[in-house]
């Protein structure tokens, strides 16, 4: 088959930008340590209020500055609705929803994850900063929907 | 840049312009029309949107109850409706011009208009009466009226009409061809459908095995994640059913409309080929923040997200040179001079040259979304449907109205109503577009969330008012843009003025380096079909096998 000159070129850049952008992401896994979320348990949703650890949803301390926040979602809040952490606190996020799809973007960061009734989702990140996130439902939950955030403080 | 330049019809000149039976093209355009429906109160519904983010609430005024209502309607009337009505009226007119020959059935492009009808009018009275507002993903638990379902169940079912007519003329002009090349303006079709209807496995075993009988409370609970990772098997290879009937006039059709060629007909067969294998593997970067599928699923996914980047990148060469080619045989010189010579009096080119701009930036956002940790910064916010807005929103719903402007005339055989508004028009969407996106994408990056009604949120960030205002701006752009559409479809559909059909028909493209010059593997449809099936297989059942026993957990849930 004739691939004429200009064809070719262009077609082997493309190779290159796209194996670029194969590596960069790659490296931003490998190196920079971002990472997505990976499966951690199952739950049952109609009785998650009474299974560990969400019928106790707020902060634990687990370590010397190692917390663990765990967070229910439910149509239209969280809860709970406010998390306050030390600076230079190291938190791992564990939530799921009671009822429908959320979501969960703690602006800010690069938290950002489904909370899918039936499945937990842990998500870890470290507060080098004092300051307020807010916590934001980025997924389509009902009428209130728009009202469904909550906000970490680092203090 | 010699060779014989061979038309992509079989014989060249000989082609016998419009004549097909009436009893064809007439539920071809009516199907037509039915997009165009869609098209009108879906977009209708996007302006409400636009300019709730800013203050101007006009629900109350149109008997929508809710934000979410109208989203609903938005979503399932543009993404689906407009979309498959558009698609299947365009795909069953280029597979006759391209074989030369009536479709084989005439009672299935009837059947297709009838089926799509159906599932409009039921799912239109599932969401118009507030029983189904759960968005276009319809995502479990939230539980829609089982007429929602059953709507969208009979509107692919109009898809899979079109392709069973398709098979069946491919078939009775290979009796007639042995041994010859499937003219490419069906070969472009039959890829495309034969893509999609395998990807509509996902949702098909979705509702039928889940959602619907769920929803007439035959089954008491469902798994919302299992649900979703079927909905997004389809949710993803239907963005390339939206596409590749733009793709398919940009190669067939605009080279020859701007008086150019078209380089290679091998490349064009080779770009369908790797969109029917390799659009349907990749779903799960729709889910790359989803807690319930391994990490290595993701990875797969990704990588193969961007093998199919490589046939769009083979577009964006074959079409823009094709351009060239015609800018330069009209005088234009210099680097980019053939730019300006290219026919941008002409609406119908016009509209699409605007859409294959938007559609490189459209193209480079998608990338960024695919693209696994750089996904953590965007996913769900404003910035997915600043891209989307690009993409199906302006390189497909303007590269369909653009074809509107001769195929709407070629229908009916009235003139197109006013050349200059449909210029406007153009012109209005896509500047539109790119101020809407400007909106959205800049919202997305400072963490505004998607598919939420800004303007009431109880929450903000600085930031967002200066976004909030490019997306009302340029929403409000679209609308004029739309209306203007709508002023030149209804004007051309009542027009008194009368079009001889064959005049307003373009000639399909020439092909530098033709048929005979390509790999005839290309053409074996039945090999191809079982690698596409292959690659499915491999790319889902190994996540759907691990993922198995289904957490069955989740009883259903109205929350509007």
């Amino acid at each position: 088959m004739k691939v004429e000159f200009y064809e070719k070129v262009f077609l082997v850049l493309t190779v290159v930008v796209l194996a670029a952008g194969l590596i960069t992401i790659g490296a931003s896994v490998l190196v920079a340590g971002v990472h997505v979320p990976s499966p951690a348990a199952r739950v049952d949703p109609r009785t998650v209020a009474q299974t560990p650890p969400f019928d106790q949803p707020g902060l634990r301390e687990i370590a010397p500055g190692k917390y663990e926040a765990v967070i229910l979602a439910r149509a239209w809040f969280y809860d709970p609705k406010e998390i306050r952490v030390p600076v230079g606190s190291t938190v791992t996020f564990k939530m799921t929803s009671a009822d429908v799809v959320h979501g969960f973007e703690l602006e800010g960061t690069t938290l950002n994850g489904m909370l899918i009734p039936g499945q937990v989702l842990t998500m870890t990140t470290t507060f080098e900063e004092p300051g307020e996130h807010l916590f934001i439902c980025h997924e389509y939950c009902g009428v209130g929907h728009h009202t469904m955030f909550g906000r970490v403080v680092v203090e | 840049m010699t060779g014989e330049a061979i038309s992509l019809q079989r014989t060249a000149g000989a082609e016998a312009a419009t004549a097909y039976p009436a009893e064809q093209l007439r539920p071809i355009r009516w199907q037509l029309i039915l997009g165009f429906v869609g098209l009108l109160i879906g977009g209708y519904l996007g302006l409400l949107q636009a300019l709730e983010r800013v203050g101007v609430d006009l629900y109350r005024a149109s008997q929508i109850k809710t934000y979410y209502q109208g989203l609903t309607l938005h979503g399932v009337l543009l993404a689906f409706v407009f979309t498959f009505a558009f698609t299947n009226a365009f795909t069953q007119y280029m597979t006759m011009r391209g074989f030369g020959r009536p479709l084989a059935s005439t009672a299935l492009v009837q059947a297709s208009f009838l089926t799509a009808l159906l599932g409009v009018v039921l799912a239109g009275y599932a969401m118009l009466t507030n029983q189904a507002s759960v968005l276009f993903t319809f995502y479990a638990p939230m539980k829609a009226h089982p007429l929602f379902y059953l709507g969208a169940v009979f509107l692919v079912i109009s898809t899979w009409i079109v392709l069973a007519n398709q098979l069946l003329t491919y078939r009775a002009w290979r009796r007639e061809h042995p041994g010859e090349r499937i003219p490419l303006p069906s070969y472009m079709g039959l890829m495309n459908y034969l893509m999609w209807t395998i990807a509509t496995v996902g949702v098909a075993v979705e509702v039928l095995a889940f959602l619907l009988p769920w929803s007439l409370g035959w089954l008491d609970t469902t798994d919302p994640q299992l649900n979703r990772i079927l909905f997004w098997l389809t949710g993803h290879p239907i963005v390339y059913f939206w596409l590749l009937p733009a793709y398919t006039s940009w190669y067939a059709l605009v080279p020859a409309q701007v008086g150019g060629k078209l380089f290679s007909d091998g490349l064009t067969r080779l770009t369908f080929l790797l969109f029917l294998l390799f659009s349907i593997p990749v779903g799960v970067h729709h889910q790359f923040t989803d807690p319930g599928i391994p990490t290595a699923m993701k990875v797969i996914h990704m990588v193969l997200t961007f093998v199919v980047f490589v046939p769009s990148m083979i577009t964006a060469f074959s079409v823009v040179a094709a351009l060239e080619t015609g800018g330069r045989k009209a005088g234009g010189r210099g680097l980019l001079g053939w730019i300006p010579r290219l026919p941008w009096g002409n609406p119908s080119v016009a509209a699409q040259l605007l859409a294959m701009l938007a559609f490189t930036l459209g193209g480079a956002t998608g990338i960024i979304n695919a693209s696994f940790t750089m996904n953590l910064i965007v996913h769900n916010t404003a910035f997915v449907p600043g891209h989307f807005h690009l993409t199906v929103g302006t390189a497909v719903a303007l590269s369909f109205m653009g074809i509107a402007y001769w195929f709407v005339p070629y229908l009916t055989g009235r003139q197109l109503f006013s050349r200059r508004l449909a210029l406007v028009q153009a012109w209005c969407w896509a500047i539109g577009a790119l101020i809407f996106a400007r909106g959205q994408i800049g919202g997305g990056l400072e963490s505004m969330p998607r598919r939420t009604a800004i303007g009431a949120a109880t929450y903000a960030l600085p930031g967002w008012d200066v976004s909030n205002w490019f997306t009302a701006v340029g929403g409000a752009l679209m609308a004029i843009g739309g209306v203007l559409f709508f002023i030149v479809l209804f004007g051309t559909l009542f027009n008194a003025k009368r079009v001889e059909p064959a005049a307003v028909e373009p000639p399909l493209s020439e092909v530098i380096h033709g048929p005979k010059e390509s790999w005839q593997i290309f053409d074996r449809i039945g090999l191809w079909v079982i690698v596409a099936i292959a690659l499915t297989l491999l790319a889902y059942g190994p996540l759907l096998l691990g993922y198995l026993p289904a957490n069955m957990t989740s009883p259903a849930i109205k929350v509007w």
